[in-house]
């Protein structure tokens, strides 16, 4: 296969895949799990092909491919990527097979099939690989846009009890930024039409000159989307309440993979395509990204509920990758690069522990959670590796990406750098406050019904936990789970009620845990991808420092 | 003294010929035709009438003449708007021939004339009498709209938009179920309707005062060389108030809920489709060819009730508990965004601007989408009629998934999601908009895009994301044509989604005013 039609396969294959799986007969569920898991593989095997065909020292877009599409408006179906892009591919192509594998004993809410959410899940990474891929602006746009469907109708039909307002509140979001986007491509066509040939394409784009007012506005048009998409602290709210709702698979990609298209819009076209915009907002930007940091560190740790906290945690996160875009170095850039990258891995690996937990007792609070370790010790052991990895302890992968930006930023930006180092300390309190309370103490909560009866007054009734219970008691234990009747010993209670990673989930945590530590130790091939692009970025904005970049090596 | 006879090119005016021809045998065969066979006869010369009228426009593609004495223009933009009428209106009459849907076998009263909730009336109810009136009204209708749009001369635009009208007063009245709702429509339609022609009328009185003809070359003419400009400004916005109440543009939009619930659902996909292109097909004349010169007397003005539809349209669609009214108001925001592309007018002596060719291709886009929209509402059906309130249809997905698909289709079409025909539209006439300048009204025009999106998406939470009623609606198994209906606009809303290249160049090419 001719390395350019690389990227097109990417797109094509998971989008076939999810018109074969969807017109599986309702009843086929196992085939079409199957079905899922081997496109997304195939997908993966692309993704390593094109990391494999691609020159970290060669053309700024490599493995490009166009057709006219929309002549009218001069529109492309072009493909191609830089080393930002292509690091984004590979992620996604780590993230849905392990999401395919997680979600493989999921059951819908409702008599919906499963079979849909695989069928939605593949057409998401179809337009997933395609907001990545996309050199054209109008073609970016559409995938950005049309990204939302499916991910909609994820959250929507397979999330927790408020998932309907979760999804619209997501989708409402996103459109109404992507629709604020829209405004500013056209703008930035009818500026190229004024300039000499109306065009969506990336690189003639690049070369434009802006007048400076024009940029200003355009700037704001993209940045409100991104903003939202990323998300920035004022814009954030529908995070927590889709991230929440969604069911773990969709939050995995949520935050890993959809939110970074937001960070990612900010280095591909609000810096390249507005620099002198880009350089004015940028302090604008600053104060969002370390007023996040800290704002929903603190917010984290009031949580009660786990998929809110981990959330929040991201929407810190978040804040230090926009930090490191907007500080305009090479350094803090590739760090904001590698930060999207492993932030996607650990995050994705938090929420797949909380969620296997969840799985267990069948509550999202923290509060319903104790002394798990003691009966689970992988479990536990991987709820750790995964909360040191979003803490960045040293050691992990996103120590790394935290350290190259604050170093980074430091040189130009030193007091955004200091105010978001606080954002570190806040960062470990927050994740290990949560695993301590899940993870250690006396067993208590959910999982250990015998200790109800003890701690009756505080324990939370909630409907959920009969069901979750029954679910995790495959041994047909006839406890009702509620406290009165739970007649059971203690051993008996904890034999059926916490069992450790089964053979599955380990197949599932064991490539994100494999890729936390390989890249904490060794980040090098990443960076050697990612760096050239970025300096490329910041030469765009005028502020780039080439020589100083040799200290990332 | 002698007559000149005018001049007259029939080739030019086959399509209306067609049209008309065919509504003057469907009203011999409702004379003389024997009851049993009326039917099948009636639809079959509808069919022939709006197909042929669709073949033969098709045929006049490229033609660019002013024609009958100077009366009619046929130029691109009239061939192409004649075009997108027709066909919209061949699929119009495959929905009122629908026999499955309606355990009576028709969605027309039998007997309009028979007072409602008398015990005839209740007799006439079960009866599986079919009545055929509706026919050949409705291909006079299609004539007027297709002699609305070629109109080149202000009394023949009047004439015109009388033509189509009144047909549509009579055929909204004409609903089996439900029959006083549908009266009230018929009566309230006629009544705003008729309001709306004299303000019509009177424009064109003080615009002849102020020009001293009614030709929109004279007044074009008269406008360049900044004649009588007060009566001329004055006779500009009556004419354009009577065009916006066909158009359903807010202000003059109240008419357009009640009469969108209350008319037969067919009639109401038939109105919100063919009547859409008409009256701005009517609009891009009246303001590009007559008033081109002179963008500032009706630039401001349209801008203000653009803005005014778009909010009217998204912000009450929002309130609305009923599809066929939230269907409605959303009639009333696209013709918001359909003034946005009429903005996008490049000034005159530049043909090359995208005002045009986007207005028309969003009309055409549009009116499919609306189309089939009320088409899968015809579908979905409880003991009396049709299941058109919002609770309703709460867990239709799994009652019946392909239902719920299209309609989700539909709706995110109407919502400008991409890889739509929706969305094609929206960015055509956003592009033109905001070309000419008009970015803040862009900005407006998207910001309710997202409010309207809000109700659109409602629907498909209900659909998908809601337990279904433990009575819910049954939905019917469609006939053959509303099957038809169904697959063609299904079919075009992804394909001039996803392959709108040949279509808008189409647009293009045809952007053409003559005159």
């Amino acid at each position: 296969m001719s390395d350019s039609l690389l990227l097109l396969a990417m797109l094509v294959v998971p989008a076939l895949g999810a018109a074969v799986v969807a017109a599986l007969p309702g009843d086929r569920e196992a085939t079409a799990k199957q079905a899922a898991l081997g496109v997304s593989l195939v997908v993966l095997v692309l993704a390593v092909l094109a990391a494999l065909a691609f020159d970290p020292d060669g053309e700024r877009f490599q493995l490009t491919s166009s057709v006219p599409w929309i002549p009218g408006f001069g529109v492309d179906f072009a493909l191609g990527v830089d080393g930002i892009a292509l690091v984004m591919l590979l992620l996604v192509g780590v993230l849905v097979p392990v999401v395919v594998l997680a979600s493989w004993r999921d059951t819908s809410p409702g008599r919906r099939s499963m079979r849909t959410f695989f069928a939605w899940l593949l057409l998401l990474e179809a337009c997933m690989v395609g907001v990545f891929a996309a050199t054209d602006v109008f073609l970016f746009y559409v995938f950005f846009e049309a990204m939302l469907v499916p991910m909609y109708f994820i959250v929507g039909s397979f999330g927790g009890p408020r998932r309907q307002y979760a999804a619209v509140k997501f989708f409402l979001y996103s459109l109404v930024g992507g629709l604020v986007m829209l405004a500013a491509v056209i703008g930035l066509y009818v500026v190229s039409e004024a300039a000499g040939e109306g065009t969506f394409s990336f690189t003639a784009l690049n070369d434009l000159d802006i007048d400076p007012t024009a940029q200003r506005l355009l700037f704001l048009g993209f940045f409100v989307a991104f903003a939202i998409k990323a998300p920035l602290v004022p814009l954030h709210t529908w995070l927590p309440d889709a991230g929440a709702e969604a069911p773990i698979g969709g939050a995995v990609l949520l935050v890993g993979v959809l939110d970074k298209v937001g960070t990612f819009g900010f280095l591909r076209y609000c810096l390249p395509l507005f620099p002198d915009a880009s350089r004015e907002f940028a302090p604008l930007v600053l104060v969002l990204a370390v007023a996040g940091i800290l704002y929903a560190a603190l917010l984290a740790m009031g949580q009660s509920d786990m998929k809110r906290l981990v959330s929040y945690t991201s929407i810190a996160h978040f804040g230090f990758i926009a930090l490191g875009v907007f500080a305009f170095t090479t350094e803090a850039g590739t760090g904001a690069v590698l930060y999207m990258v492993n932030h996607g891995i650990a995050t994705g690996l938090l929420f797949l522990v909380v969620g296997m937990l969840i799985a267990r007792g069948g509550s999202r609070l923290v509060g319903d959670y104790g002394g798990v370790a003691a009966h689970a010790p992988k479990l536990a052991g991987v709820f750790l590796v995964a909360g040191l990895a979003s803490l960045a302890l040293p050691g992990t992968n996103s120590f790394v990406s935290e350290f190259l930006v604050l170093i980074g930023s430091f040189p130009t930006r030193p007091v955004f750098t200091v105010l978001a180092t606080v954002g570190i300390v806040l960062a470990a309190l927050y994740v290990l406050l949560l695993y301590q309370r899940t993870m250690h103490g006396p067993p208590r909560g959910v999982l250990f019904p015998a200790d109800d009866d003890a701690t009756a007054g505080t324990a939370v009734p909630e409907p959920g936990h009969a069901a979750g219970a029954t679910a995790a008691s495959p041994a047909g234990v006839t406890t009702t789970g509620t406290a009165g009747t739970a007649t059971l010993t203690r051993a008996a209670g904890v034999a059926t009620r916490v069992r450790d990673l089964s053979r599955r989930e380990v197949a599932v945590v064991a490539p994100l845990v494999a890729l936390v530590l390989v890249l904490g130790v060794y980040p090098q091939p990443l960076v050697r991808l990612v760096e050239p692009a970025v300096a490329a970025t910041m030469s765009d904005v005028g502020a780039g420092t080439p020589d100083s970049s040799e200290g990332t090596d | 003294m002698s007559i000149e006879a005018p001049d007259l090119s029939l080739a030019a005016l086959l399509p209306l010929l067609f049209v008309f021809g065919a509504a003057c045998v469907g009203v011999l065969v409702e004379a003389f035709g024997p009851r049993e066979s009326r039917h099948p006869v009636q639809v079959g010369v509808a069919l022939v009438g709006t197909l042929g009228g669709l073949v033969t426009t098709l045929l006049l593609a490229g033609t660019g003449e002013v024609t009958a004495g100077g009366a009619l223009a046929v130029d691109g933009a009239a061939v192409f708007l004649q075009a997108t009428i027709a066909g919209l209106a061949a699929l119009s009459v495959l929905m009122f021939a629908e026999r499955n849907l309606d355990p009576a076998r028709s969605a027309f009263v039998v007997s309009a004339a028979v007072p409602a909730g008398s015990v005839r009336d209740r007799e006439l109810l079960t009866v599986q009498r079919v009545q055929t009136e509706v026919y050949p009204l409705t291909l006079f209708a299609v004539g007027g709209m297709m002699l609305f749009v070629a109109a080149n001369d202000l009394l023949v635009m009047f004439v015109a938009l009388e033509v189509l009208s009144l047909p549509l007063y009579l055929i909204s009245g004409l609903a089996r179920r439900r029959r006083l709702l549908s009266q009230e429509a018929a009566v309230k339609y006629f009544l705003l309707g008729a309001f709306a022609s004299a303000f019509f009328l009177y424009g064109v009185a003080l615009v002849y005062g102020a020009t001293g003809s009614v030709r929109l070359a004279d007044v074009r003419s008269a406008v360049g060389a900044g004649d009588g400009e007060v009566l001329l400004v004055l006779g500009l916005a009556l004419l354009v108030v009577g065009l916006l109440f066909k158009a359903s543009v807010a202000p003059f939009h109240t008419w357009t809920p009640d009469v969108y619930q209350g008319a037969p659902t067919p009639v109401t996909a038939f109105m919100a489709a063919c009547t859409k292109v008409a009256a701005f097909g009517a609009i891009l004349r009246l303001l590009y060819v007559a008033f081109g010169p002179e963008e500032w007397t009706w630039r401001p003005l349209v801008y203000g009730v653009a803005i005014v539809s778009m909010v009217v349209g998204a912000v009450l669609g929002l309130t609305q508990t009923d599809l066929k009214r939230m269907l409605a108001y959303s009639s009333v925001a696209h013709a918001g965004f359909l003034l946005t592309g009429v903005l996008g007018y490049p000034g005159a002596g530049d043909p090359a601007g995208s005002g045009l060719p986007a207005t028309m291709f969003y009309l055409l886009a549009y009116g499919l989408t609306t189309l089939g929209a009320f088409a899968v509402l015809t579908l979905v059906r409880s003991g009396d009629g049709e299941a058109t309130h919002l609770s309703q249809w709460a867990g239709l997905a799994q009652r019946s998934p392909l239902t719920a698909a299209v309609m989700s289709l539909f709706l995110l079409a109407l919502a400008g999601i991409p890889l739509t025909s929706g969305f094609t539209g929206k960015f055509a006439v956003f592009r033109a908009a905001i070309e000419n300048g008009a970015w803040p009204l862009a900005l407006v025009a998207l910001l309710a895009s997202a409010v309207a999106a809000f109700f659109y998406l409602r629907v498909i939470v209900l659909m998908y994301f809601s337990e279904p009623a433990a009575d819910g609606p049954t939905v019917g198994v469609p006939g053959l044509p509303t099957t038809i209906v169904l697959a063609v606009t299904a079919a075009a809303t992804l394909v001039l989604g996803v392959v709108p290249g040949s279509v808008l160049a189409l647009a293009d090419q045809a952007a053409i005013f003559v005159g």
